[in-house]
């Protein structure tokens, strides 16, 4: 009860001096393959403050995937630091600071929408009252009431993917690490789920990191992009992005938008991310 | 588009007229065989007693004979007939005396089987050196030929006093941890990488990742196993019978058989064997179906 009492508080807090969350220092990963040692990331240097929404955007073989992975420490980083909450990542993980969301919703085909979304919470350990109350409420969230006896076949991808945007969310962790959630589905369902991400986002004042390589959905969505460029995999440029809190959709036809994907754009240029060798 | 067949009409056009038409196929070519074989049986006996015998009669008299080489099938229906409704249960000339026998060592040797598979599949896919150490000799243990080695087993059994259902289970057993062995192994590795990378997301413990995921992700091919199993008990357990000196069981009884050249019992004890083993293949069926649904596989 005292957590829930003192978010708003550490909310205004957070405004007025960014906590850090996120802090990775000269953090490379070198993966040894048969075909010899590829450097996946090289000399990352990052910050993430609380509360942010920070895309990765590159090419396939810049690093992003495995970047969000080195910080859900599903990746061993080969030299340099990372803390997570002044943590190391394993600590975090172990805390269960973060919700994971997958390429694709990875839901559990012998459990229901409501099962699956029960699952991190069985696994934590939480009485079964409370979890029926959570597991009503984060389907709400993410505009699925009434769907939790169905199976995930009887779903749409846009819907179990939202399903699983609600697993990640279950157990409230301070961070959501999603790994191009939304790259498997349609533009139309896509550009409905962004605006229901941010508004999620508005509402739970998670910090968000997200995998992407579309240009528009990092601009719409984000407070800073990460620009990335393969071989190695390494940031080329980190940009600001704020286009206020209140964005529809209809804010991609505005300069300021135009001009923030203009700059990602040269960006993976520079970052040679459009040479003919990468492609 | 077809239209859907429902109840009666559907079990009709998808089960019955299916399977009977093989049915009769094999029914036919049986009779064929059966006159062919019995045949000269027939003309020897005519050319001894220095007459001919005519087509018709010489067929009428291959599916009579006491002893045929190949019995025609009603005379399989009606000695199955015999013994299994005319005779008491209780009777050691009945079917259902030597069935039941035989029934009981194949499910206890199935159950123990199963359990065996499944708890060496658990331990192979937990534990990299017993995945190097067991498996080579869980595939050995099979390429023995089990008609050498179950007197074996029943001989050395009984010589520490071990008699009855337990040595003829225990071959049941020898056989059928095989497939449910290997398919769990298989079954129990087949959660996708993402499935797993999200159990670790959440710090579960290895405990907790086995009865979440890796036990519900393996039924599919628990089931597939144990409809092998149950199949190969079957075989173990009429296999063990064999050396025991023809006491009791569907094997005592293809053992008598060919000791008195009863060729039409020998037919009738291998169609209930046959029957035995396709009802408990069908009995798996069943619980996998149920299973199923209760895991949401869309049908």
């Amino acid at each position: 009860m005292t957590v829930v009492a003192l978010r708003p508080k550490a909310k205004i807090m957070a405004d007025a001096a960014p906590k850090n969350v996120i802090d990775v220092k000269d953090l490379s990963l070198v993966f040894q393959t048969n075909d010899g040692p590829v450097n996946a990331l090289s000399n990352i240097n990052l910050a993430v403050n609380s509360g942010e929404f920070v895309s990765f955007i590159g090419p396939s073989g810049c690093g992003k995937t495995t970047l969000l992975r080195v910080i859900a420490d599903l990746e061993q980083p080969t030299s340099g630091s990372i803390s997570v909450n002044g943590m190391t990542p394993s600590q975090a993980r172990e805390k269960r600071a973060y919700g994971y969301v997958f390429q694709a919703a990875a839901l559990y085909p012998w459990r229901t929408i409501g099962g699956n979304i029960s699952l991190p919470l069985e696994v934590m350990g939480i009485p079964k009252e409370e979890r029926k109350a959570r597991i009503a409420k984060n389907l709400e969230l993410v505009n699925l009431a009434g769907f939790d006896k169905k199976f995930p076949w009887q779903l749409s991808g846009g819907m179990q993917q939202r399903a699983s945007i609600a697993r990640a969310l279950s157990f409230d962790p301070d961070m959501l690490l999603m790994d191009e959630p939304f790259g498997a589905l349609d533009e139309i369902v896509r550009d409905h789920l962004n605006e229901q991400l941010l508004k999620l986002w508005a509402k739970t004042q998670k910090t968000v990191i997200f995998v992407t390589h579309s240009i528009p959905e990092a601009v719409f969505l984000s407070t800073k992009i990460v620009v990335m460029s393969p071989r190695p995999g390494r940031i080329h440029e980190i940009i600001d992005c704020n286009l206020g809190s209140e964005r529809t959709l209809d804010i991609r036809e505005t300069p300021e938008f135009l001009e923030i994907a203009h700059r990602v754009r040269e960006g993976l240029r520079h970052g040679h991310s459009y040479d003919e060798a990468h492609l | 588009m077809m239209e859907e067949r429902k109840g009666f009409s559907a079990m009709l056009h998808d089960r019955v007229i299916p399977v009977g038409t093989i049915l009769l196929v094999i029914l036919v070519l049986w009779y064929g065989f059966a006159i062919f074989l019995n045949a000269p049986f027939e003309r020897d006996q005519a050319a001894r007693a220095n007459t001919t015998i005519s087509t018709s009669q010489l067929i009428a008299n291959t599916m009579v004979q006491e002893r045929p080489v190949l019995p025609a099938p009603h005379q399989v229906a009606a000695e199955i007939r015999k013994t299994v409704f005319d005779i008491s249960p209780t009777s050691k000339r009945s079917l259902i005396y030597h069935g039941g026998v035989t029934l009981s060592s194949t499910l206890l040797g199935f159950a123990f089987g199963t359990l065996l598979g499944i708890l060496l599949a658990i331990a192979i896919v937990h534990s990299r050196t017993l995945d190097k150490s067991l498996m080579p000799w869980i595939i050995t243990s099979q390429t023995v030929p089990i008609l050498a080695i179950a007197p074996m087993i029943i001989v050395v059994l009984n010589a520490v006093n071990i008699t009855g259902l337990l040595p003829k289970a225990m071959i049941s057993t020898y056989l059928s941890f095989f497939p449910v062995a290997v398919g769990m192994v298989k079954g129990l590795r087949s959660p996708e990488i993402m499935h797993l990378d999200l159990m670790r997301t959440y710090n579960a413990s290895k405990a907790q990742v086995f009865w979440k995921l890796r036990w519900p992700a393996s039924m599919p091919y628990l089931f597939t196993s144990m409809k092998i199993a149950v199949a190969i008990s079957l075989v173990g357990a009429i296999v063990g019978e064999l050396p025991t000196g023809a006491v009791a069981g569907i094997g005592a009884r293809l053992l008598a058989g060919s000791y008195y050249g009863q060729t039409v019992q020998i037919w009738a004890a291998l169609i209930a064997a046959a029957l035995m083993a396709a009802i408990l293949v069908s009995l798996i069926g069943i619980i996998s179906t149920l299973v199923n649904r209760r895991m949401g596989v869309r049908s």
